[in-house]
């Protein structure tokens, strides 16, 4: 019996004993105890090897046995001792450095061109052989990035009112990433506090220069106003480019109109409704308006949402046409862009070798599992009842196996988020199998010229 | 080309020299050339890339580009022999090839030089004669069908409107991989449809550029493979030596021979120092007054570049007998000045050892330099600051930690934290590699070094954008324009060219009042 076993053992026979604790047996928070039981019970490190390795860990000729090798992981230890350009040759290596190491947190970084873990050796050469040659496409949208424009919460904090707006990025996201770049393996991530990541795993993606790379995170980048400038949004040229078209009709205008002028009360006060007339450069129409909702404050007897009767009274004013100012035209889409429309941290998908955080890490603050999101049911996902490390444990403590066969994660509420990882690894993997195949085709066509 | 590669095959050669005026570099020419020519040429070339060089670095506009380059090329690429044109076209091309293909650095430049050269030569074409010049280039791209055009034409008219253009029925349209156009998806004037951008004949610039750069390359990392296996052995005493001169890409006058009307003597050092020294100078001047020091690599770079401005060689070596009397003398004596370091005085004026006349540095070569701590030399813009704190690692790193070394660091040297310090600090903690290492900015300095210099508000700002986007020499000719409130258009590329140019400046002011 292992080290981590006997600790699940202790707890349990403490839990049986102390029956007044029964309701709440495992305190909230993190430690480093149950975070051992979590990476030996329930850490899906098996699913996890077999997404990296992206088929090469078969049997088949074409296989690069030294891919997952030249993966670079980087751990966080307690006190933030900081462990970058380690590597696994396989899957037992990884498992047993992750439990006995105990990380606070995994990384993953890029493929290298060598073992990570010997740069050094080949940094002698003189020649700098060591570079990143394959990375998947990334992106991180921070909650913490849309604090103008929500007003339930801010900095780290999310709630139910302002998720939405992740939805709206993984929403856009995922089409346009589908849809126009034609990539088909995208898994998103819960980040374990306030946000979302995405990986797009194609290998069409990994391989990826970093110029391409910035022109991806430019063509999703609207949003370019700074902190001194109201209008951040600048949508010129007589229509719409398709991808921002298509954004609007399919995912920006609902969620603005059906819930984020509700849940954020747009209009509801001064200052709010301030901030959206500043983005209309016509000041007359400005201040037509602004006259309108700080005298009949109360007056309106229609029981019409205060949020939305506004709203409707702006766009009825910027729409109706009897204002020809140039600029106008575009003002309804900038407003609803300028707080709707994905919101990147663009520096993460820029360059191969920024480290990201991996799927099913527990976030050390919250203590929520970073659990992947099925992008189709995003509007379903709450991030306020992501399973927590403590509840897990509580929940491995409270039922037993039902079978030899049955897994310790398939009796817990993570057995979800394992299911989405593993069809979407699944497809992937389909789809490697082909790549691999074809490319041994390939080479022996190339014998044959 | 007959003088480096009797290997190649002719007939490629012919068919590209023969129609177009633009080449893809696809094959050396089978040409002989003269050893002059070799050089000469490459040269010309060399100044055509540094302009290039010059103006993006300067953010010129794509049109102003057009025009740079157009002017360069007529300036520097003529021949008297129209069958020569491009002849030397392909042929400098070729030599630089060689010069540039031995470090990763070389390469680098020259391959965004090239590149940019050929988009705006290829801009400069004729729609009619850039798709001919697509089909030999044998481009595999296709103009899409009339059928395929009809079933996305509302979308790329869309695409069109969007940026303010209408789309024109005739228009060729190609498709192509998205990763081929980056420039021009990144600012969404393509449309986009399952990984394929389709490019509208207009924009095609970017495909063959992305496609000569690709091709560039790869040829350059051919090039170099074959240069350190046979071409740098075999040509060791004949062409080699031309290729190591080539590569330090410092073209203008070597500044060895001080010019006779310009000698200064020891009573007009101070002054000069503070109106006409470029910044590297007139750090080592200051420090080698406040500590009566300088270690051996200050030295050098001031000592050779007071030769450069005209100071004789009994002067220098009463210059720095006189400066380093206090400390040294006292520490070392007289009898050991006169041993070790007049004998490098001397040394550098070509009177002891092999007795060469040593030239001044150029910036390439400050620049390039690479002090630690303790030393005073290298390039200012480039050496006071090092890159801001790496992002990704003030985000791995506990933010705790991160301050507490900044005071640390701040407490034990204000106002220089080298990056040895780093390196002994962080590698100490754990199993870090020195290129994580976190390297802190310490732009303050510069800051001060330059209001020191009679440079401030906004022109500071322009300087230290330069500086952080690595533009040294512009930087470095921004602050010669902002203190001598005059444009310098040619860039400054020597310290002693930044010192006679001042001193025109200088003399002309003072002879109009």
């Amino acid at each position: 019996m292992s080290k981590d076993e006997n600790l699940v053992e202790d707890k349990m026979q403490i839990d049986q004993h102390d029956s007044d604790r029964l309701q709440k047996n495992v305190p909230d928070g993190f430690s480093e105890d149950y975070l051992k039981v979590y990476y030996g019970k329930l850490f899906p490190c098996v699913d996890i090897y077999r997404w990296l390795s992206y088929g090469n860990d078969g049997k088949h000729p074409a296989c690069d046995q030294s891919y997952f090798g030249r993966r670079e992981f980087s751990f966080t230890l307690e006190n933030d001792i900081y462990l970058r350009f380690l590597s696994f040759n396989n899957v037992v290596e990884m498992e047993s450095s992750i439990r006995k190491k105990c990380p606070f947190k995994i990384d993953i970084g890029p493929v290298y061109t060598v073992d990570p873990a010997k740069r050094r050796a080949y940094a002698q050469g003189g020649n700098n052989v060591f570079s990143p040659i394959e990375r998947e496409l990334v992106f991180d949208i921070d909650m913490s990035d849309y604090d103008d424009v929500r007003y339930c919460c801010s900095g780290a904090d999310v709630c139910l009112d302002c998720w939405p707006l992740m939805n709206v990025a993984i929403k856009v996201l995922d089409m346009s990433l589908r849809e126009d770049f034609g990539f088909n393996h995208i898994l998103w991530v819960y980040s374990g506090r306030r946000g979302v990541h995405c990986w797009v795993c194609d290998g069409r993606a990994r391989r990826l220069r970093d110029e391409q790379r910035a022109s991806i995170a430019e063509y999703f980048h609207v949003n370019k106003g700074g902190e001194n400038n109201a209008k951040k949004v600048n949508l010129t040229g007589a229509v719409l480019h398709p991808f921002l078209a298509r954004s609007y009709t399919e995912v920006l205008k609902d969620s603005f109109e059906k819930k984020m002028l509700l849940s954020q009360k747009l209009f509801a006060s001064e200052d709010r409704f301030q901030k959206i007339l500043q983005i209309i450069p016509d000041d007359s129409i400005a201040s037509e308006l602004l006259d309108k909702w700080q005298g009949n404050r109360r007056s309106s007897i229609s029981k019409e949402d205060v949020n939305v009767s506004r709203w409707e009274q702006l766009k009825h004013v910027l729409q109706s046409g009897k204002h020809k100012v140039q600029g106008l035209r575009r003002c309804v889409e900038e407003i609803i862009f300028t707080y709707t429309f994905p919101r990147l941290d663009m520096e993460v998908s820029k360059h191969m070798n920024h480290l990201l955080k991996a799927p099913f890490c527990v976030h050390p603050k919250t203590g929520r599992i970073c659990v992947p999101i099925d992008p189709n049911d995003c509007d379903d996902f709450d991030p306020t009842t992501v399973p927590t490390l403590s509840q897990l444990i509580e929940e491995l403590n409270m039922s037993n196996k039902r079978s030899e066969s049955e897994e310790d994660w398939e009796r817990t509420s993570l057995r979800k988020s394992i299911e989405i990882f593993r069809s979407f690894l699944s497809a992937l993997l389909k789809s490697c199998k082909k790549e691999i195949n074809s490319n041994v085709r390939q080479s022996t066509d190339a014998r044959n010229w | 080309m007959e003088i480096v590669r009797s290997q190649r095959e002719p007939t490629h050669a012919a068919a590209s020299t023969t129609s177009a005026k633009l080449s893809f570099y696809r094959f050396a020419p089978a040409l002989e050339v003269r050893l002059e020519d070799f050089e000469l040429y490459a040269i010309d070339r060399l100044r055509v890339l540094q302009g290039i060089s010059d103006g993006l670095s300067r953010g010129k506009k794509p049109e102003e580009m057009e025009k740079l380059v157009t002017e360069l090329w007529r300036a520097h690429m003529r021949h008297q022999d129209p069958s020569e044109v491009m002849n030397k076209d392909i042929i400098s091309h070729f030599v630089l090839r060689l010069v540039y293909c031995r470090t990763d650095e070389l390469r680098k430049w020259f391959l965004s030089m090239e590149t940019s050269l050929f988009r705006y030569r290829f801009r400069l074409e004729s729609p009619e004669s850039q798709r001919s010049l697509m089909s030999e280039f044998q481009l595999p791209y296709k103009a899409i069908s009339r059928a395929e055009f009809e079933t996305v034409k509302e979308k790329l008219n869309q695409v069109a409107r969007s940026i303010g253009q209408s789309l024109n029925a005739d228009t060729l349209f190609f498709k192509a991989p998205f990763e081929e156009v980056p420039e021009l998806f990144a600012g969404r004037r393509v449309f986009l449809q399952k990984g394929f951008a389709y490019v509208a004949m207009h924009q095609v610039v970017s495909l063959v550029a992305t496609q000569f750069r690709s091709n560039l390359s790869k040829c350059l990392v051919l090039t170099n493979r074959k240069w350190t296996s046979t071409i740098r052995d075999t040509e060791r005493d004949r062409l080699a030596p031309i290729i190591e001169a080539l590569s330090t890409g410092y073209l203008g006058p070597d500044y060895s021979q001080p010019k006779n009307s310009a000698e200064i003597s020891l009573k007009d050092i101070n002054g000069l120092a503070s109106s006409s020294f470029p910044l590297c100078m007139r750090h080592l001047f200051d420090k080698l007054r406040e500590t009566h020091h300088l270690k051996h690599g200050g030295r050098m770079q001031l000592g050779l570049f007071l030769k450069g401005v005209g100071l004789r060689l009994e002067d220098a070596l009463l210059f720095w007998k006189s400066e380093f009397s206090q400390k040294v003398l006292q520490i070392v004596g007289a009898e050991r000045f006169d041993k070790e370091y007049a004998y490098s005085i001397r040394h550098n004026y070509g009177k002891e050892g092999k007795r060469t006349d040593y030239t001044p540095y150029s910036c390439q070569k400050v620049i390039s330099s690479t002090p630690s701590t303790g030393d005073h030399h290298g390039c200012p813009y480039r050496h006071f600051r090092t890159d801001a704190v790496q992002i990704s690692l003030v985000q791995n790193f506990p933010t705790a930690f991160v301050a507490a070394f900044v005071v640390y660091a701040h407490l034990l040297h204000p106002s220089a934290i080298t990056s040895s310090l780093f390196d002994c600090f962080l590698t100490s903690l754990s199993g870090l590699a020195p290129d994580d290492l976190i390297y802190f900015n310490s732009e303050e300095n510069l800051r001060a070094a330059l209001t020191k210099m009679g440079v401030c508000g906004r022109s500071v700002d322009g300087i230290l954008d330069k500086v952080r986007n690595k533009h040294y020499q512009i930087a470095c000719t921004l602050t010669f324009e902002a203190v001598h409130d005059a444009p310098y258009d040619s860039g400054i590329n020597h310290p002693n060219q930044y010192f006679d140019a001042s001193r025109k400046i200088l003399q002309n002011k003072m002879e109009s009042t």
